[in-house]
């Protein structure tokens, strides 16, 4: 219900969501819950929360790197499911996915991963190694515990894959800017209109695109595509393996980014109407952009 | 590929599953290309011309069939004879070899021009190699550091047959790191490259197709043992570590239910450390690289470090086939410890003049153990799935530290 709530308000504001990622318990518990803090008051609609995995295949060197902290530091699964409880706590309309392996919901039980996943508070968990096909193994727990299953719909996806993606997907869609593993040192390909115009004509849940984003130019293509919000991932988590020796000038970074990109999510639409009008020769101005972006601000924070 | 439960008694793989193991688990980007690679696999099957040709390549290229050999001396306990199939014979110097002529052939139908692979040991790195040098492709080979280190040979070897090697150095710089290294390039690439993984594991097809161009070690081993003694073996045993050598000489025999089937895992410094690599006797059920298997790891589903003095079975997973034999009952699983390793690859050399891998030194080693415990003399197939060039500066260095 969280994310119905979320993307009818974004709607109503014609603003795009802003969901930011971040490795739970990176680079410590406390300093992660601050983190939270920072891009939930600096414009986070949502948040998408990774558990650290040893083995992490759809991730790309950043979120690798970052994975190690976690795990060296002994901050467990069910330390991630505390955490999220304390966010839970705080925002209480906040949606919140988890983002993680399908090792790490099989290991302990599927039944229990998805009831404590429940009992902390999150809406959603996308598995990055379980494709639409696999679903069966884990959909009936995650559907007897309430939590919403997201999955990917990747640019090459076949047509018979993409009707799975849509009418199994719940919460939000995720929609990969281009082919390969999360990272920002892959420059971001323009989206496929076709692919987001299947998934629209399909009645997909809400778009949400997420790989390769890292710059506010990116956010205005994805708008062009017609996506409803944007994930960063690698972005932010490069800033915490670069600085997480000076937690301060971390958070500083880290909250002027989220600033940077939840500004532009709210306003890509108007700047791309803005930008049509001017293109047409007549003058445009948008009273509600800044309006709406306050609120966009005020609600998240 | 949906998933369907076959009966323990059906050891065929129903799409991408058998039993209850296997599967694709994959980022959802990865599918589109194992779906291209199933439609290719199975068209080959029913293909003359690509059966043909993959044919002449192992005849004439790979030099099968490859002898069975009796050992005069090694282990003749209890009146018990020990048969060698010489998959260190093959070009290459492992039965790995076979499949990976298959797999290029196959990339080549499909029109990639570029091959990558992983490797523990290097026999799989260096087969990828010498296929693409045949067969004109480019070869990017992942390697764990640590693997670099210790098979330094066979790094050279796939140097000098134009194969580019990339060390890994995250996680635990061995053979699954390079997976999962393998795994990130191709999920960026897979439109020109093809992924020529090297054992029974990973996501469907990997283990039905590696299997399918493997079972000729069995098939041939069959027909020998019958020109040789008259009838089957008492038992066939070969190591595991990803498990396709494993596999490979045991497809054939798994209806013959009066053979028995024996895998032998790496125990490492012992089943009690944690310095082994018995996924399937120590191992619990998990999804590792795209299977659901049997899997080292913690409570939480983190996955362990594996140990092993051989690098080829350091692996903390296991083809999902195996473990469909295992908790069927039909074949057993044993291990052997690195220092019982250590001693059967002496032991052959002195005794046979055959220097074996220090992976298939843990099938001789249990062949020996078997055939001190019998009563009653045995005939035992042992898979030679390949020779131990490769491990001479490794085992030098343990042998005599001060070198």
């Amino acid at each position: 219900m969280r994310y119905k709530k979320l993307f009818n308000g974004l709607k109503e504001r014609n603003q795009l969501a802003y969901i930011p990622f971040l490795l739970l318990g990176d680079p410590s518990e406390e300093l992660s819950l601050k983190l939270i803090d920072t891009l939930v008051n600096n414009g986070a609609d949502a948040l998408e929360l990774g558990f650290a995995f040893s083995d992490p295949v759809a991730d790309g060197p950043v979120i690798q790197a970052a994975s190690l902290r976690p795990l060296e530091n002994g901050f467990s699964v069910d330390d991630g499911f505390n955490l999220i409880a304390k966010v839970r706590a705080k925002y209480p309309n906040l949606p919140i996915g988890i983002l993680t392996y399908a090792n790490l919901v099989f290991a302990p039980g599927i039944e229990q991963f998805y009831d404590k996943a429940a009992r902390s508070g999150v809406d959603s968990v996308l598995i990055a190694d379980c494709p639409v096909e696999e679903r069966e193994l884990f959909s009936g727990s995650a559907s007897n515990c309430a939590i919403d299953t997201v999955y990917i719909a990747p640019p090459d996806a076949s047509s018979s894959s993409l009707e799975l993606i849509a009418s199994n997907s719940q919460g939000y869609t995720y929609v990969l800017s281009r082919k390969g593993i999360t990272g920002t040192e892959n420059s971001q390909q323009e989206t496929g209109t076709d692919l987001i115009k299947q998934l629209k004509q399909l009645q997909a849940p809400p778009l949400v695109q997420g790989f390769g984003i890292s710059k506010p130019e990116h956010v205005l293509q994805a708008a062009k595509a017609g996506v409803d919000g944007i994930i960063t991932g690698s972005a932010i988590v490069n800033l915490i393996n670069e600085h997480y020796n000076t937690p301060d000038k971390m958070l500083d970074l880290v909250a002027e980014y989220a600033r940077t990109m939840s500004d532009a999510a709210h306003n890509a639409r108007h700047q791309l109407k803005m930008a049509h009008t001017i293109e047409k020769g007549s003058h445009y101005v948008d009273s509600r952009n800044n309006q709406a972006a306050a609120a966009g601000n005020g609600a998240a924070s | 590929m949906n998933q369907k439960v076959n009966t323990p008694t059906n050891f065929e793989f129903e799409g991408a599953y058998i039993g209850q193991f296997g599967g694709q688990f994959v980022p959802q980007l990865l599918m589109p290309a194992l779906q291209q690679l199933h439609n290719a696999f199975e068209a080959s099957l029913l293909d003359n011309d690509f059966q043909t040709e993959l044919k002449r390549l192992l005849k004439e290229y790979a030099g099968r069939p490859t002898p069975v050999t009796e050992c005069t001396s090694y282990a003749r306990i209890n009146q018990s004879r020990i048969f060698l199939k010489r998959e260190d014979l093959l070009h290459g110097g492992a039965h790995k070899t076979n499949q990976v002529l298959a797999q290029a052939l196959l990339a080549k139908k499909m029109g990639k021009h570029r091959i990558i692979a992983e490797t523990g040991a290097g026999q799989h790195g260096v087969a990828t190699a010498l296929a693409c040098a045949l067969l004109g492709l480019r070869a990017t080979i992942y390697m764990g550091k640590k693997d670099c280190d210790r098979q330094a040979p066979n790094v050279f070897r796939m140097q000098l047959m134009g194969a580019e090697v990339i060390p890994v150095d995250n996680g635990s710089a061995s053979l699954k790191d390079a997976i999962n290294e393998a795994l990130r390039d191709w999920a960026s690439s897979y439109e020109t490259t093809h992924y020529l993984l090297g054992t029974v594991a990973g996501p469907a097809p990997f283990p039905k197709m590696v299997r399918t161009f493997q079972k000729i070690i069995g098939e041939e081993a069959k027909q020998q043992m019958k020109q040789l003694i008259g009838r089957l073996p008492d038992a066939v045993i070969a190591c595991v570590g990803g498990g396709s050598n494993a596999i490979g000489i045991f497809a054939d025999f798994i209806k013959d239910e009066q053979v028995r089937l024996i895998g032998v895992e790496p125990a490492g410094k012992g089943l009690d450390t944690n310095a082994h690599g018995a996924t399937l006797l120590k191992g619990q059920e998990g999804i590792l690289h795209g299977a659901r298997t049997y899997v080292m790891q913690d409570k939480e589903g983190q996955v362990q470090e594996s140990h092993s003095v051989s690098a080829g079975l350091d692996y903390p997973a296991v083809g999902p086939e195996h473990v469909h034999l295992m908790t069927s009952g039909r074949a057993e699983y044993v291990s052997v410890t690195d220092e019982e390793a250590l001693e059967a690859f002496q032991e052959l050399s002195k005794s046979e003049g055959i220097i074996p891998a220090l992976e298939s030194s843990h099938a001789l080693a249990y062949a020996k153990k078997l055939a001190a415990e019998s009563t009653e003399p045995l005939n035992i197939l042992v898979n030679l799935s390949g020779r131990g060039d490769k491990d001479l500066a490794h085992v030098m260095n343990i042998l005599n530290p001060s070198n």
